[in-house]
């Protein structure tokens, strides 16, 4: 087993446990909906990092995220109406615009200067829509994570998202480190090979890396069919790859595949293969729940939306018994107050992930275990 | 980031006072429980005003550094306000207050193509830090600072240096006013006019003529903001008697208290939030008068203050009818309320 580390240019040691339940970052552009959830018919709660949003589209179709709280009495304005370009407290009839100004009160012919609400940074891009609900002025479009694959015509696929009932850090664990799905996912993508490869960790700024070859291998049910979709009739052996990409703080995109063996995939040339490139973006919700957003994107076969359904709902499958598994961890957690996490060899990339997050927690002042998790003994 | 709007009282220490103008102290405060001030927002201090008579006042953060462990307000002596001024200018590096945490009802937006930011005399204190903010982004931006003479504003030297030609400084004795009509054709006749928003702060008089300029010129109502601590009238302030014919009391406002203040003292008992003529919620009939109310507030309308049926307590005031009117010096105005 190799692991290769690049120098890390503020690795202080750090004899701390790992925290089990770990803060989020608030200064990050986080994916608030899918762009068609956003709507400029009916607002739509959504909590990010802790902040409940009201989401909404303007007459022109700009995204807005403002605070879910009306400024008179906090009534959730999610549960108002969107007239025009306005938003309307359910309440009061109180009318707020996209920049989270007041416009109009009941009962009153002038509008208190002070009566506004948050009105956060959104950009909409790669089909989701990003808010960032820390410091506006640090708030700058470039640092969304890169998840071109989403709308790039060179690629084909379809997500859903997971409301999963853990912390987000445990997500990024479990995408971090595939070896799992040799017991969680048996009957679809799990192999022996997965634990027996080796895998190579690096990192570099606000990215980790883990990349894992398995050559000469048998094709397991999931990977037998893509290849058929693509080589109709294919039998025989294959080299398959996960290349797991981390981007702060919460998006995971995995470039698999599998090639016919022998035929240079681990050198570039993956044309006797399918790549398929697994986009995940998490998003904490509070402390114990996450929204967990993802897609399945595919180079080949493009125009059959029959694949897409296909593979959407065989990921959907399998991303059922990983939310399964994470809900009786994040129980696990909570009834083992007294325990602490060790760590093995395999959660090197999971590891490097907590290091950048403790970075960015720190750069903001916050601890890296969520305020309510407790003392482990 | 989350408006901070919840009131947390906690103790400060003074470490550092200095002149920041000519009548313009400048307190640099130490906060037990430290926490940023973004742009915009302001701390409400609790003053003993004498007699053991303890008000609430609030003050805009000029700047806060290293996270919130040094607040620096601003506060102009004046000699007809409601005595928390004085008190604050008897503050000596080593005192200590109460104050709040940072309060924010004044936020700077994000995304709007040009700001435009009006500070009239101390309403500078509101703005500063929001300049900085907006120099920071890279934003279009204008700083327009007012006086009566360069001698009492506080802060013009630090921010022309800081904002150079961004800024544009109008001082009436140096024959420069503000023309507030030029200012606002001027915003209405670039393209970025209906992308613009104007900040101000400062007296109710500057802020009127440009609430009705910005009207007259139709930009967005929503793009102009401002904050009010109540400051300043059309009249200079004076003594005047509030008359409750319900509750068969008169009570005298000196000119440098409240009605609201001076209703309270006398243990009369009111309704108010804001404290600084927005909410509207302290307002009372006016059942009659013997001079001019002096409106002060932002909740009435240009007609309702004209009606003047009405008024708010808390920043509102009345003086002597002319001369010619049968008022005039040492005859104080009557004003006969009734509250609801």
């Amino acid at each position: 087993m190799s692991r290769t580390a690049s120098p890390s240019t503020a690795a202080a040691p750090r004899a701390t446990a790992a925290a089990k339940i770990f803060n989020y970052p608030r200064n990050a552009w986080y994916a608030a909906a899918w762009d068609h959830e956003v709507t400029g018919r009916q607002p739509l709660a959504r909590t990010v990092a802790g902040v409940p949003l009201a989401l909404w589209r303007t007459t022109e179709g700009r995204a807005v995220a403002l605070a879910d709280a009306c400024w008179h009495r906090l009534a959730p304005l999610s549960m108002g109406r969107i007239l025009g370009d306005e938003l309307q407290c359910p309440y009061h009839g109180l009318r707020y615009n996209a920049s989270g100004r007041c416009t109009g009160m009941p009962a009153q012919e002038t509008v208190n200067p002070s009566a506004v609400v948050p009105s956060h940074p959104v950009v909409e891009r790669y089909r989701y829509v990003w808010v960032w609900v820390g410091d506006p002025d640090l708030a700058d479009p470039a640092t969304v994570p890169d998840m071109h694959r989403m709308d790039d015509p060179a690629w084909a696929g379809d997500g859903e998202t997971i409301h999963a009932d853990c912390n987000y850090q445990l997500i990024l664990d479990n995408l971090m480190d595939l070896t799992h799905e040799e017991f969680v996912h048996s009957s679809s993508i799990g192999q022996e090979e997965l634990s027996e490869a080796e895998f190579d960790v690096t990192h570099e700024g606000d990215t980790v890396t883990v990349t894992r070859w398995m050559r000469d291998i048998d094709a397991p049910p999931f990977w037998l069919k893509n290849m058929r979709d693509k080589f109709p009739g294919f039998s025989g052996k294959v080299d398959r790859w996960q290349i797991i990409t981390f981007q702060a703080p919460g998006t995971i995109c995995i470039d698999v595949g599998v090639a016919k063996a022998g035929t240079g995939a681990p050198e570039g040339d993956r044309s006797q293969g399918v790549n398929g490139y697994v986009m995940n973006t998490i998003t904490p919700e509070t402390d114990r729940t996450s929204h967990y957003f993802w897609a399945f994107m595919r180079d080949y076969r493009l125009e059959s939306q029959t694949i897409t359904t296909q593979l959407r709902q065989a990921v959907h499958g399998v991303f059922g018994e990983d939310e399964e598994m994470l809900r009786a961890q994040q129980r696990a957690i909570d009834a083992n107050p007294g325990h602490e996490f060790y760590s093995l060899n395999i959660d090197a990339g999971g590891m490097w992930v907590r290091r950048i997050l403790e970075r960015m927690l720190e750069a903001e002042g916050r601890p890296s275990s969520a305020p309510s998790a407790g003392q482990g003994a | 980031m989350a408006v901070q709007t919840q009131t947390r009282w906690q103790r400060a220490q003074v470490i550092e006072v200095s002149d920041a103008a000519e009548g313009v102290r400048r307190i640099v405060l130490a906060p037990e429980r430290p926490e940023h001030a973004a742009p915009g927002t302001h701390v409400d201090v609790e003053l003993d005003v004498g007699n053991g008579v303890r008000r609430v006042r609030s003050y805009s953060v000029v700047r806060s550094a290293d996270g919130g462990r040094r607040l620096t307000l601003s506060v102009r002596l004046s000699p007809t306000s409601s005595g928390g001024s004085a008190a604050m200018h008897r503050l000596r590096a080593g005192d200590e207050l109460t104050v709040t945490a940072p309060l924010q009802n004044f936020p700077l937006a994000v995304g709007a193509t040009r700001y435009v930011l009006v500070a009239g005399g101390i309403g500078v204190t509101a703005l500063v830090a929001m300049a900085s903010a907006l120099r920071r982004r890279g934003a279009d931006y204008e700083l327009v600072l007012v006086g009566r003479s360069r001698a009492v504003m506080a802060y013009v030297d630090e921010l022309a240096a800081e904002h150079g030609d961004r800024v544009r400084i109008h001082v009436d004795d140096e024959g420069t006013p503000l023309v507030v009509d030029d200012l606002v054709a001027r915003i209405a006749r670039t393209p970025a006019a209906a992308g613009t928003e104007l900040y101000m702060c400062g007296p109710i008089g500057l802020m009127n003529a440009v609430s009705r300029s910005w009207t007259e010129h139709d930009l967005p109502a929503t793009n102009l903001r401002f904050e009010t601590f109540g400051s300043g009238g059309r009249h200079p302030a004076e003594e005047f008697l509030v008359r409750l014919p319900d509750l068969g009391r008169e009570i005298t406002v000196a000119p440098d208290t409240s009605i609201l203040d001076a209703l309270e003292a006398a243990g009369v008992e009111t309704l108010s939030d804001c404290r600084k003529g927005e909410c509207g919620l302290c307002l009372a009939k006016v059942v009659g008068s013997t001079g001019v109310v002096d409106h002060r507030d932002v909740f009435l309308s240009d007609s309702q203050k004209e009606r003047s049926d009405r008024l708010c307590l808390c920043v509102s005031r009345a003086v002597a009818a002319p001369a010619e009117a049968g008022g005039g010096p040492g005859v104080p105005a009557v004003l006969s309320l009734r509250l609801t």
